[in-house]
């Protein structure tokens, strides 16, 4: 079960990586790196499942006493919170300079940029 | 074509590396020391029957007023970005059409709801799955919703400013009210731990939460209202 979350959040950093590499138009970059970051949340929650065991929330399921042998690690969801949150704020970061650079030539085609191209 | 067959090779090299990372997992059979500490000690140390929520807010709290920051400078930063392209006040949304009364109709009935769930996601944080970020993001999908059904609608800019400085200020006085009250920067037993799992419960996770939810939303309400107002919009 966790091997394969994991996979599937490598084929998603895999294929985000890809598209941001191949595509030519700024906007498709931008969501090929929001697959990408998706991919990494995937693999960091995939990391802290414990087979057989549930969330790590105290309630009558998970008596105090026993949670320690019946919960998956806590850490890598509060990572990932922590992660989706900053991801949306880059992505809005992103979709900004976007804005502006497509302003300056009125096209997002990255072939146009061509000042730091060397 | 040579670029091409790089970014091909590059990729493959990097599922191979991937690919021994995910061959090679196995996954732990017992709690690693850090998480078996927050487990035995979520009910004295911070009274939080959500584990999750105890590290972001108390255990890790430092780190969760570093990432509020960074989501406030990310804010500052794009209406800095956006502030040129700026249309002047009463020229944007003049090329929309109307929205229509169904979507108009239908935005003011799911606003108030959207709302609500916000506000309930944020006050169970300690005791269900959600808390502050997500109830923020919550709060400012309902902007966002008001933002598409009404685009020449403008918002109060300083409102939403005021709601994010004023929470984001409290939020830091709680942090010192538990340097001189209780263990340390950001402690929960500033307030008492009561009875685990009521809704009013655990020291100052709630009042946290609310803060967290407050600043957060308003700092994605001002992220969408600045992509908003730019001139093609």
């Amino acid at each position: 079960m966790a091997q394969i979350a994991l996979a599937t959040g490598f084929v998603l950093i895999l294929a985000g990586i890809y598209g941001a590499l191949t595509n030519r138009d700024i906007l498709r970059m931008i969501v090929a790196f929001t697959i990408a970051d998706t991919g990494v949340n995937v693999v960091l929650v995939a990391v802290g499942f414990l087979p057989g065991r549930t969330a790590p929330i105290l309630d009558a399921a998970v008596p105090v006493a026993q949670a320690a042998e019946r919960i998956i690690d806590p850490v890598p969801q509060a990572l990932v919170l922590t992660a989706i949150v900053i991801g949306l704020g880059i992505t809005a970061l992103m979709l900004a300079y976007a804005y502006r650079l497509f302003r300056l030539r009125g096209s997002l085609d990255i072939s146009n940029f061509t000042e730091l191209k060397w | 074509m040579i670029r091409n067959v790089l970014i091909a090779g590059l990729v493959a090299l990097l599922g191979v590396a991937f690919w021994t990372l995910a061959a090679g997992y196995v996954p732990d059979a017992e709690l690693n020391r850090t998480a078996a500490y927050y487990a035995a000690n979520a009910q004295t140390d911070v009274g939080a029957p959500n584990i999750v929520t105890g590290i972001i807010v108390t255990w890790r709290g430092l780190d969760t007023l570093g990432e509020v920051t960074v989501l406030f400078l990310t804010s500052a930063i794009i209406a800095l970005v956006l502030a040129q392209s700026k249309t002047p006040p009463g020229a944007s949304g003049a090329g929309f059409l109307p929205s229509g009364e169904l979507l108009t109709t239908g935005s003011r009935m799911l606003l108030p709801l959207i709302t609500l769930l916000g506000a309930y996601v944020i006050m169970n944080g300690h005791l269900t799955p959600g808390g502050g970020f997500q109830g923020g993001a919550i709060l400012a999908s309902g902007v966002l919703l008001m933002l598409l059904a009404d685009p020449s609608h403008r918002f109060a800019h300083s409102v939403i400013a005021r709601v994010e400085s004023i929470s984001g200020l409290a939020y830091v006085l709680v942090g010192l009210a538990g340097m001189a009250l209780a263990g340390g920067f950001l402690d929960n037993g500033i307030l008492p731990l009561g009875r685990f799992g009521a809704m009013l419960s655990a020291g100052a996770i709630p009042l946290i939460s609310v803060l967290i939810g407050l600043k957060v939303g308003a700092e994605f309400s001002s992220i969408l209202e600045s992509l908003e107002e730019t001139e093609d919009a």
